[in-house]
């Protein structure tokens, strides 16, 4: 057992790339529930968006290419799902698992050719003299785009639902879609386009699972990372500056037993994996321990306008 | 200015079945405060909802300051300048003052300058408001003026109310009916929607009353007295329910300084409630919504387990007893919520009552359900108390307001309870399915029973109570015997003032 | 414009009808996207859902697989159901599934080489305990804590798989076994087996406590009250309360008996069919029981056909697979789109279209 092979600085940074998929589906679904919609489907879009980031990466030699189409793809699955439980009124958890289903059904069928390529992949920044500083150069000025991107869009998304008035009417959809609606707001459309954004975050994420993270194509390959997304939602009490945390948390959690793992550390290497699950399950024991509150009062409701 | 502000004419608006709104025709003067009179079902809400935009009349015309008024939906007409504060108000609870208001308006200002309109204008009115506190945290009056404050910062021609005191203390409404006059003198119209004769005699210069979706008459109500304006407003006379003297027997019930935590962050907590109640007697208990009457029925019926002493019935304590013992010791109850809660709106009347009936009546051997029973006693249920239904296989909500209550009312009646607790008897019921209740609850005492009547209507707590308590921020006030009691104690004891300050 | 109206009442015909109208819906658009792979459609709908049930070449091997793959996921959906109807959703059947196998076979082969006629009864009881126990952690953080029970369900599912993986190659490592992981296999090991009851018909103790669970349920939901509070629950959380249940005993009820079904399936599955303890014995049919469920319409005859159908679509799909070289992950897509396809028109079941103006 050799712990001194675990260097902490590049624990950080490695961490930031592991919980950057889970981070992406995480604020777009955060997004949705905000807007009161319960998407359990987040799992079916991001490994959509996986399977379609890397054909269009192989196939146009482009990554960012390949996310741009991953995140249409995602926006496009969950459409579906918008369109069984918003216009349609199904009920949501149901929907949410079928779209799982129909996501990591329709993935396999389209990555069966492309099992075992390589693709292109992102490149990571390289500042000449910022890349270089101890402990700072690799966590904050190495990463590739995506990690940047990825912590742009919670701020974003942040700023708008406090500061915005898109995000207000959001809020507000979530909170009492009755009451939006009377006073004349177009809910189903708010929600479709929320549920749409949070595909295409999904879509994202995947995308970066199979294009930077391992990168490479294999069938299932998210293995519950869009559950996990989900647990983090509910951890960060619906606030985008605390999915972040949740977010790293986990990644750094998953991070380390990995690194446990590789320096041959005296536990099994099955408990070692099972850890970041039960983590997850230990936060959200807590979290709901201490009342869940925050969550939007229209959450999984189904929204009929009957004026 | 006495031109006329709205005009509609033969508006007329129908649905699978009932005709809500027939050939309506309806003048609004500039500045005037003009009542929409009728009983529960008369449509006028659906005749407003089309003033304000949410609807579409079928045909007929209407016609705003001189020029064709059709808005396609509530935007167009809050920019047309009519502004409406509904009855179940269109709050979020988890967002401050300033960004509901924010969401009630078009193009709202950045929001410290709203907050500073929001205070000015809100002091100006008389019903100051706090922009940046939390709105499921304030009173049901406290949460009116957030809506009538998003109105006025539209300044409105039209300002549309509908039942607008149904939650207020009376003070509170002294306090509103200033403010309608402040508005109307500077030239807002209003269109005052209750059927409150009192009030509307109080404050309307003009009145219209619908009955059955027809507009039956026009009036001054200043100048007709109470007992005209109910005849035009229901049309045939019905029987008030007869109260004859009872015989009083001994104590039955309990409360000794029953105490429940809130549960949750909006809701009230009881604090020391303390009530005897003889058989035979009919306790009423008024105060406006949100002062803990849920949390007490929910603590009379068991839902809600406190301390066993707290809750003694028959001499035995029962506070920490489930629904169903309590019902074995016919203590029965009948919550506010018809549907979702007193019964589930999916299921048939005769699985509704399965909800509230246990051994009584056969109908459970073994854990076993006997369909057969049920099925007779929906049937018993719906011809004692006139239930306007297909039959017992008919979905709970498949049935109107009144007649739902009607069995909601009538399947605790008939399992003959020693103690039956109501919320809100007559709430959105029609003036013939409220008397029939009324009569029930009466005859129910009669027979040697206990009832207790919470209840936001003072008319009706008046009508059939013989004593009379204000639960105020979940605190009961002294109970005090109905004859004699005038409305501005009732006001105070609902206001929460000490019992020796009220004037005898 | 078109608006979906409420019926005042849900429509009986419709809901026996939109399970078969979803069904024709996704042999439609399955047709259509296996043509788009460059595979025949009608000939594909045909392998899939016709042969191994007809074709004389086929039905012999395929009729049997018939009955072993419906039953684990009728056992379990049946357990599903009772808990969906009240509102509480247990995703996580998969790894009750593993665990209650994982148990039920612990315990089989501590007896081992042992010949009594206790040890199969005991090991199926070990089974239901296992899973009834798996599924206590999510409904024990519910009732206590309100966390939700579709988070932690799932979660548990990933760590049972890793438990699996562990006793695989660790504990219940057959000694016998020349060092490659896995048990020892049960079948061979008469006492612990769980035999086929008439030969050839796929008919092992499974299917009889499938039906004996089909019957037990039937007769709760319908006639017993403990069922008609479940249903309460579900419908409308504060009448039940009102009629005095207690939601936390539905809680632990509900997820108990999935939970327990659950580890009885994942038993009579590693017993039987399977035949051992290996890392990757367990098939999916935990989250498939999900759509079983829901395609039954969460009553008990109807899941019995819904699980027919679905243990159709497994065998047809291998079929497929062997005959048209099309992918295996088709036919989760085709389960899929079936739960779609039914939660589509299940809409019609409880809302009317109006045409015209609001």
């Amino acid at each position: 057992m050799d712990l001194s092979a675990i260097n902490p600085v590049l624990l950080i940074a490695s961490l930031m790339v592991s919980a950057t998929p889970i981070l992406l589906a995480a604020i777009g679904e955060t997004v949705v529930e905000k807007a009161g919609v319960l998407n359990l489907g987040v799992e079916g879009m991001m490994i959509t968006g996986a399977v379609i980031g890397f054909a269009v990466a192989i196939n146009s030699g482009s990554p960012p290419l390949g996310f741009i189409c991953a995140a249409v793809a995602g926006a496009a699955l969950s459409l579906s799902f918008g369109f069984l439980t918003q216009v349609l009124l199904a009920n949501q958890v149901a929907t949410g698992l079928g779209l799982t289903l129909v996501g990591l059904g329709l993935s396999a069928l389209i990555g069966k050719p492309y099992e075992g390529m390589k693709s292109p992949t992102l490149p990571a920044l390289d500042i000449p003299g910022l890349s270089d500083i101890p402990v700072l150069g690799p966590i904050v000025f190495s990463h590739d785009p995506m990690v940047y991107v990825s912590l742009a869009l919670v701020f974003a998304v942040w700023a708008v639902l406090k500061y915005s008035r898109a995000g207000l009417i959001l809020r507000g959809v979530g909170e009492n879609h009755d009451a939006a609606h009377a006073l004349g707001y177009k809910v189903i459309r708010i929600r479709l386009l929320a549920i749409m954004f949070g595909g295409a975050c999904a879509g994202l994420g995947g995308a970066y699972l199979s294009l930077v993270r391992v990168p490479q194509w294999t069938e299932g390959m998210t293995a519950g990372a869009g559950w996990i997304a989900l647990a983090i939602v509910v951890f960060g009490s619906w606030k985008p500056l605390r999915v972040l945390i949740g977010a790293y948390l986990f990644g750094g959690v998953t991070v380390l037993q990995l690194n446990l793992q590789a320096a041959g550390v005296a536990i099994p290497v099955e408990y070692l994996s099972m850890s970041p699950y039960l983590i997850t399950i230990a936060v959200l024991v807590f979290i709901s321990a201490r009342g869940a509150q925050a969550a939007p009062a229209s959450l999984g409701r189904i929204f009929h306008a009957s004026s | 200015m006495t031109q006329t502000l709205l005009s509609l004419d033969g508006v007329t608006k129908a649905y699978p079945g009932v005709v809500a709104n027939d050939n309506v025709a309806l003048q609004i003067r500039h500045g005037a405060v003009h009542a929409l009179l009728g009983e529960n079902g008369a449509g006028k809400s659906t005749l407003v909802k089309m003033i304000y935009g949410l609807i579409k009349p079928d045909s007929g015309t209407m016609t705003l300051v001189g020029h064709l008024y059709a808005p396609p939906e509530p935007r167009a007409a809050r920019a047309a300048g009519v502004a409406m504060v509904f009855q179940h108000f269109s709050l979020f609870n988890a967002l401050s003052v300033a960004e509901n208001i924010a969401l009630g308006m078009e193009s709202p200002p950045p929001q410290r300058d709203l907050a500073e309109q929001i205070k000015t204008v809100s002091a100006n009115y008389g019903l100051p408001l706090d922009p940046y506190r939390t709105v499921g945290n304030l009173s049901a009056g406290e949460r009116q003026r957030v809506e009538i404050i998003r109105c006025l910062l539209q300044n409105p021609k039209l300002l549309i109310m509908d039942e607008p005191t149904s939650v207020l203390t009376p003070q509170e409404v002294e306090i509103l009916f200033t403010t309608l006059k402040k508005l109307s003198a500077e030239g807002t119209a209003i269109l005052y929607i209750s059927h409150k004769l009192d009030e509307i005699r109080q404050i309307c210069d003009q009145a219209t009353i619908l009955r059955r979706g027809k507009n039956v008459g026009h009036c001054h109500p200043a100048e007709t007295t109470a007992r005209d304006l109910a005849e035009m407003m229901v049309g045939t006379s019905f029987t008030s329910p007869t109260r004859q003297s009872r015989e009083i027997g001994d104590d039955i019930l309990h409360l000794n300084d029953l105490s429940l935590p809130a549960p949750s962050a909006f809701g009230t907590a009881l604090k020391q409630i303390n009530l005897t109640v003889k058989a035979g007697e009919i306790i009423g208990i008024g105060g406006v919504a949100g002062n803990g009457q849920d949390e007490l029925l929910s603590a009379l019926s068991g839902e809600v387990k406190t301390t066993a002493g707290s809750i003694v019935f028959n001499g035995q304590a029962i506070g920490d007893q489930p629904p169903g013992s309590r019902r074995s010791l016919r203590v029965f109850s009948a919550p506010e919520e018809r549907l979702g809660h007193a019964a589930v709106p999916d299921m048939s009347l005769t699985e509704n009552t399965l909800i509230s009936t246990t051994n009584q009546k056969d109908m459970i051997r073994n854990g076993f359900i006997n369909w057969p029973k049920a099925r007779a006693f929906a049937e018993q249920v719906i011809e004692a108390f006139d239930v306007r239904t297909p039959g017992p296989g008919s979905a709970a909500q498949s049935l109107s307001g009144g007649n739902l209550q009607k069995f909601v009312i009538g399947r605790e009646v008939m399992q003959a309870p020693h103690l039956l607790v109501v919320n809100q008897p007559t709430w959105g019921v029609d003036a013939a399915a409220a008397a029939a209740i009324r009569q029930a609850l009466l005859d129910l005492a009669q027979s040697g029973a206990a009832v207790i009547v919470i209840s936001q209507d003072l008319d009706e707590l008046l009508e059939i109570c013989d004593y009379f308590g204000a639960l105020n921020a979940g605190s009961l006030s002294e109970i005090r015997p109905i004859e004699g009691l005038k409305m501005d104690q009732i006001g105070l004891m609902m206001g929460g003032a000490d019992s020796a300050e009220v004037p005898q | 414009m078109i608006r979906l109206e409420k019926r005042l009442q849900p429509s009986r015909t419709l809901t026996s009808l939109t399970p078969i109208l979803a069904v024709i819906l996704t042999m439609i658009i399955g047709g259509l996207m296996f043509a788009l792979l460059g595979k025949p459609p009608f000939e594909s709908i045909r392998i899939i859902f016709w042969d191994p049930l007809f074709n004389p070449q086929f039905a012999a091997y395929s009729r049997p697989q018939l009955l072993i793959k419906a039953a684990p996921l009728i056992l379990i959906a049946i357990g599903l159901s009772i808990g969906f109807r009240a509102g509480i959703w247990n995703i996580g059947a998969e790894g009750q599934y593993i665990i209650g196998a994982i148990c039920g076979a612990g315990m089989g082969l501590a007896f081992y080489p042992a010949d009594l006629f206790i040890i199969f009864p005991l090991m199926v009881i070990t089974g239901a305990f296992g899973g009834w126990a798996w599924a206590m952690i999510p409904a024990l953080l519910k009732t206590r804590f309100g966390t939700n029970e579709i988070l932690v369900s799932l979660m548990l599912v990933y760590v049972a798989e890793s438990l699996l993986a562990s006793v695989s190659s660790g504990l219940l490592k057959n000694p016998d076994g020349m060092g490659f992981p896995g048990s020892r296999n049960l079948q061979q090991y008469p006492a612990a087996a769980n035999t086929e009851l008439f030969t050839n018909t796929g008919m092992h103790w499974g299917v009889v406590a499938c039906f004996i669970a089909v019957i037990f349920a039937y007769v709760v939901l319908t006639r017993h009250l403990q069922g008609f509070h479940i249903r309460l629950t579900g419908q409308a959380p504060r009448a039940a309360r009102f009629a005095g249940v207690n939601p936390h005993r539905v809680t632990i009820l509900c997820l108990g008996i999935s939970g327990a079904l659950a580890g009885m399936a994942g038993l009579f599955e590693v017993a039987g069919p399977a035949g051992q303890i290996t890392i990757d014995f367990n098939t999916g049919y935990g989250f498939t029981a999900i759509i079983v469920a829901f395609l039954g319409r969460l009553h008990p005859m109807g899941i019995v056909l819904a699980g027919l159908l679905m243990a159709l679509t497994y065998i047809g799909g291998e079929l497929a697979q062997l005959m048209l070289g099309l992918p295996g992950a088709s036919i989760q897509l085709f389960q899929g789109m079936l739960l779609f396809f039914l939660l589509a028109t299940d809409v019609f079941t409880h809302y009317r279209i109006r045409i015209g103006e609001a």
